[in-house]
């Protein structure tokens, strides 16, 4: 994959498929410990023990559910490549949380990509699913409730209110990850000419 | 950053539907289907639907739907959408793109026109 936001829409989709009615997505960066990290939460039945404990093997496989196969072998890699890894929890009945984790800095890490793109995807495709998305820059929190949304009176099912909230995602997500003093900031705009 | 609130969104919505006031029985009479397996998504899945999101704003349409499912078998020709409108048979496109997306939109979708150039099968 391309983006890592690509792999989360794949993983999204697979707790979908697998039954899940509400997803919790959290993306935490921290430059300062050069640390990226995914997780993908669900309430879905639970991936069977024998996938969660082998997610980097991709014939394990429940083809039923088509709960998995190569997605979770390939963030698996991914992760793996960028010295991290991808841990999978599992409790029957209750859900399935997956987590990978990347140096944020090194050099084979895909760049994280149209995150807004993906949740909004997401949520025109599964009008049904309640999707919470948390994305944190050097502690600087990011967070959407869909749910929350929807009880205020939002209509997301309709692609112009989507097409705006995806715009508004994009924009507070490239300010959070602009360096103050960096071209385009205040403090650049407001500091004298140097040479 | 000015804050995005709930009323932003109410007003978005009133304003498209003001703009066309099309009466909409609850109805569907098009459904399209995304495939986003792993196999979908890393060929581009996510720009197809992107282009159909922008395409659907604009057309503003309450009577058309958008799905997505899983991988359907056919990874090699994948991105891949299904189009079934009311009383028509199925149709499988493939390799699409955001641009074939926006053409079988305008004329599948709208007009009924099936685009045989891009067409996988019937199903």
């Amino acid at each position: 994959m391309r983006e890592l936001s690509l792999h989360i829409l794949d993983i999204v989709e697979n707790g979908i498929t697998a039954g899940a009615g509400r997803i919790e997505i959290r993306v935490e960066e921290d430059r300062r410990t050069d640390r990226l990290s995914i997780t993908v939460g669900d309430n879905g039945p639970g991936m069977p023990p024998e996938k969660a404990g082998n997610p980097e093997d991709p014939f394990i496989t429940s083809r039923t559910t088509r709960r998995v196969g190569l997605g979770l072998s390939l963030l698996a890699a991914a992760a793996r490549r960028c010295e991290g890894e991808l841990t999978v929890a599992a409790t029957p009945g209750k859900g399935t949380e997956v987590k990978a984790w990347f140096r944020h800095s090194h050099i084979d890490r895909a760049p994280l990509g149209d995150a807004a793109g993906t949740l909004s995807m997401l949520i025109l495709g599964n009008p049904h699913i309640d999707f919470v998305y948390v994305h944190t820059v050097d502690g600087e929190e990011f967070s959407l409730d869909t749910r929350e949304l929807i009880d205020g009176g939002a209509d997301l099912t309709d692609p112009g209110t989507l097409r705006r909230l995806e715009q508004w995602i994009r924009d507070t997500l490239e300010g959070m990850h602009r360096t103050p003093g960096a071209p385009g900031t205040k403090e650049s705009l407001h500091a004298e000419a140097d040479d | 950053m000015p804050k995005l609130t709930i009323e932003d969104l109410k007003r978005i919505k009133e304003e498209t539907t003001k703009a066309t006031a099309v009466r909409h029985d609850g109805d569907v009479r098009v459904k399209i289907t995304v495939h986003m397996g792993t196999c979908g998504i890393a060929a581009g899945a996510r720009e197809v639907m992107k282009s159909l999101m922008e395409e659907m704003a604009e057309a503003d349409r309450p009577d058309i739907r958008v799905v997505t499912s899983g991988c359907m078998g056919m990874c090699s020709s994948e991105p891949n959408i299904t189009v079934e409108a009311l009383d028509s048979e199925p149709i499988v496109y493939q390799h699409m793109d955001a641009n074939r997306m926006r053409q079988v939109f305008r004329r599948h979708v709208l007009q009924g026109e099936v685009q045989t150039d891009f067409a996988l099968a019937k199903l």
